[in-house]
């Protein structure tokens, strides 16, 4: 008998008006089959301030506040203080923002509302540029891209910086709750937001959401994409609980070469930088292992 | 009640009589006091609400907006790069029509680094969408922040405001203020029920993305809440002398203007020493009066057309400066009277920025030049007060 | 079309389905379903990004109102049942 891994229920209407092959349209359809419908979603801008779709089209069915780019960690903080005043209980409080709404603009107010505890789950998803403007490049951008902002050309000048640890930096602020999360493994990714959802406090989720044309990748590989980032352990798969960490998937350790030959916004590179991109997702690798408390 | 209080502490009991639900604010001199007092009232349990310590006046706003969306009564207070910091979403919160409250510690904008009395940040958000109120004493703080929150929940206004006291000058200096009775205010105030909110379990997007097609109907929209907000005002204050005896004038309060030749127009603690001035002048036979600008958004264009009917000059008196132009007070009355039959000569005062003085002697000097200025008019008709290295001597 | 200011509310609430949207109009390939050789194992519902696939016994029926044509079902299928045709070719 055929079985559902997920969920049945829909919580978001098609319609949206993502790009054909969003990362981020299943981020959200995830989140919310982790979730249910007793859930208030804080959106800035970013691509989901306009996926909806234009007024009056709505393509979620969870009631959805829309605030300034830079301002998500506040607004959650303001609607989980009325909701208190209000005895409204029992709703799980969601900031939703991009990369570059949560790593650059909006890294203070997310601070702010980690230190206060806010009650509430902030999920950023990462497509790894400023999409909704077109693809610049934003802390969150990994070394080594292209965009339209670090354009390679003549000089070669790809984006020269790392990208930000934001699951550092979340962990910095002792936050009981941190994940990352891929569309290509949804079990897991709803398996994480259900925990984060029982969870008081501030509880961040990362979820890695290929863009086909930011990272100028077929659309029908999408999820292949984010299987490969897990699986060459450029973007592995752990949750951190009250500090300890734990590995939830080990992927097949494959050479990252596989994961960035499926996206031309990493096509300029050269053997040597690959190798490079190789050696530096070791390390990082080995220092999560190393930490990773699962026993396993 | 009578109690004996600093236009701040006015503020903080305005919103605990206002029974503010969510109060997100973030520290900044002068405003730091209300705050403060606040922060205790909630936390002995005085005042029933949400506290939170945001990390940016920016955030502050942005709480508050949130808030409001699902129903809650909030406020906050801010000054000078505060406000300036909160711009964007002052128009995020006039934009979605969230009746906000909020107390600017009206203050200089830096540099030079100034602390002192100024309206540079609040004439720099009037194109935001909120209501503007200029207080000129601490007993008109307290029940402004209390009316406007009447206005501004009305159904056909519901657009936020700010309440405007000036730094150290009202924030900090103690008057005798008339503490109103809770009960009185609950009954004056009814609780915050929105026609529209975001409610849990409903679907909506609250605040999305328009066409050009429509844009422009949402702030024909918001353009005529403020044309409503005119007569809200003036029904709402007329409600609150019935209930307690108090009343300010509707948006431009006029004193001793009946006669006048010459008046003086004037916003915030400016406007209370102008009073007596005006006192002395008339004592002394001169047809003078004091028309106090009390509310610069909405602006009042109908009462300076009747003013600028009965007088022959009108000296107006800006506590900021718009560089390139004049002061905005200026410039906005003089748009306002210009298809009037009667026009009156105008000059422009420019005084008291960074909390520099302004003296009755000054005051007096300005109603001596206006009426000189009426007679013959200069060529210029902005002049800086009391700048040292102007020939012009203010003292 | 354009409402009139009387008939719209303070600031755009958004709470029509956005159904409403033809977001299939934007397909430049579409997913031809070999039914045959359905495993009925549901991946590919499990990774539309539109939710346009709904289940029935299990069986993929693509809803092409809302199929934008990515591909994703096409190329997540263990059976390869699911092809990708270019849209206007019948």
């Amino acid at each position: 008998m055929p079985k559902m891994t997920i969920p049945e229920e829909e919580h978001t209407y098609p319609g949206s008006t993502g790009c054909p092959g969003c990362g981020a349209n299943l981020v959200m359809r995830y989140l919310l089959k982790g979730l249910g419908e007793r859930t208030i979603i804080s959106i800035p801008a970013c691509c989901w301030a306009v996926m909806p779709g234009y007024w009056p089209s709505n393509c979620l069915k969870v009631p959805l506040v829309y605030s300034a780019f830079e301002a998500t960690g506040a607004s959650i903080s303001g609607l989980r203080a009325a909701l208190d005043m209000k005895g409204v209980e029992d709703v799980t409080v969601v900031g939703f923002a991009g990369d570059g709404g949560t790593v650059d603009i909006g890294l203070q107010s997310l601070s702010g509302a980690a230190e206060r505890q806010t009650d509430a789950i902030y999920v950023m998803y990462d497509n790894e540029a400023y999409m909704n403007t077109g693809i610049q490049r934003s802390g969150s951008t990994p070394w080594g891209a292209w965009t339209t902002t670090t354009p390679v050309g003549k000089n070669h000048d790809f984006k020269q910086e790392q990208k930000k640890d934001i699951m550092a930096i979340m962990q910095a602020h002792r936050v009981p709750y941190t994940a990352t999360v891929s569309v290509a493994h949804p079990e897991d990714f709803i398996k994480k937001v259900a925990k984060a959802k029982a969870i008081k406090g501030m509880k961040f989720i990362h979820a890695l959401s290929p863009c086909p044309p930011g990272w100028k990748a077929n659309p029908m590989y999408t999820i292949e994409i984010a299987r490969l980032a897990v699986d060459t352990h450029v973007f592995p798969l752990y949750e951190i609980e009250n500090g300890k960490v734990h590995v939830t998937r080990k992927g097949k350790g494959l050479p990252v070469s596989d994961y960035l030959k499926l996206q031309g916004r990493f096509a300029h590179l050269t053997p040597a930088e690959v190798s490079s991109i190789q050696s530096a997702v070791e390390a990082n690798w080995a220092i999560l292992l190393e930490k990773d408390d699962s026993g396993t | 009640m009578r109690q004996v209080m600093t236009g701040n502490y006015a503020s903080a009991y305005g919103a605990k009589l206002s029974r503010a639900e969510v109060i997100a604010a973030y520290p900044i001199t002068p405003q730091t006091s209300i705050v403060e007092k606040l922060a205790e009232l909630v936390s002995t349990g005085e005042l029933k609400a949400k506290f939170i310590s945001v990390e940016s006046e920016h955030s502050a706003m942005a709480a508050c907006i949130s808030a409001s969306i699902v129903g809650a009564r909030t406020y906050t207070a801010t000054s000078s790069h505060g406000l300036t910091l909160m711009h964007e979403v002052l128009m995020w919160a006039s934009g979605a029509r969230l009746p906000i409250v909020i107390t600017n510690v009206s203050r200089a904008m830096a540099p030079p680094w100034s602390v002192w009395a100024d309206h540079m940040d609040s004439i720099a958000q009037r194109d935001t969408g909120w209501l503007q109120f200029f207080c000129s004493s601490n007993q008109e703080v307290l029940d402004t922040t209390i009316m406007a929150y009447k206005i501004c929940e009305s159904r056909n206004v519901m657009l936020p405001a700010m309440v405007i006291e000036d730094a150290f000058i009202l924030s900090h200096t103690s008057e005798p203020v008339d503490m109103p009775e809770q009960e009185a205010v609950d009954s004056f105030l009814p609780s915050f029920s929105p026609e529209l909110k975001v409610e849990i379990g409903k679907p909506m997007g609250f605040g999305s993305l328009v066409k050009p097609d429509q844009y422009m109907e949402f702030r024909y929209k918001a353009m005529l809440a403020m044309k409503a907000a005119r007569e809200r005002i003036l029904r709402v204050e007329k409600e609150f002398k019935q209930v307690f005896g108090r009343e300010y004038g509707g948006l431009l309060e006029n004193y001793r203007c009946d006669d006048a030749e010459v008046v003086l127009v004037a916003a915030g603690s400016t406007a209370a020493t102008a009073k007596d001035v005006v006192d002395s002048l008339r004592e002394k036979g001169q047809k003078v009066g004091l028309a106090r600008l009390r509310v610069f958004r909405p602006f009042p264009h109908e009462e300076f057309r009747a003013l600028a009917s009965k007088v022959a000059g009108i000296a107006v008196l800006d506590r900021s400066y718009t560089f390139g132009v004049s002061g905005a007070f200026f410039t906005e009355i003089k748009g306002s009277i210009y298809d009037c039959p009667k026009r009156p000569a105008m000059k422009n005062y420019i005084a008291g920025l960074g909390g520099r003085d302004i003296t009755p002697k000054i005051l007096e000097k300005i109603f001596d030049d206006i009426q000189l200025f009426v007679k013959r008019r200069e060529e210029t008709d902005v002049e800086w007060v009391d700048v040292a290295g102007l020939p012009r001597r203010w003292h | 079309m354009t409402k009139s200011y009387e008939e719209i509310p303070l600031t755009p609430i958004s709470n029509t389905p956005s159904t409403m949207n033809m977001t299939g109009l934007w397909r430049a390939f579409r997913p031809i379903v070999d039914i045959s050789k359905c495993k009925r194992c549901t991946i590919c519902w499990k990774f539309c990004p539109d939710a346009a696939i709904k289940l029935v016994d299990f069986v993929p029926v693509i809803d092409l109102k809302y199929c934008k044509g990515c591909g994703i079902c096409s190329a997540e299928c263990p059976a390869k049942c699911i092809e990708m045709i270019k849209e206007g070719i019948e």
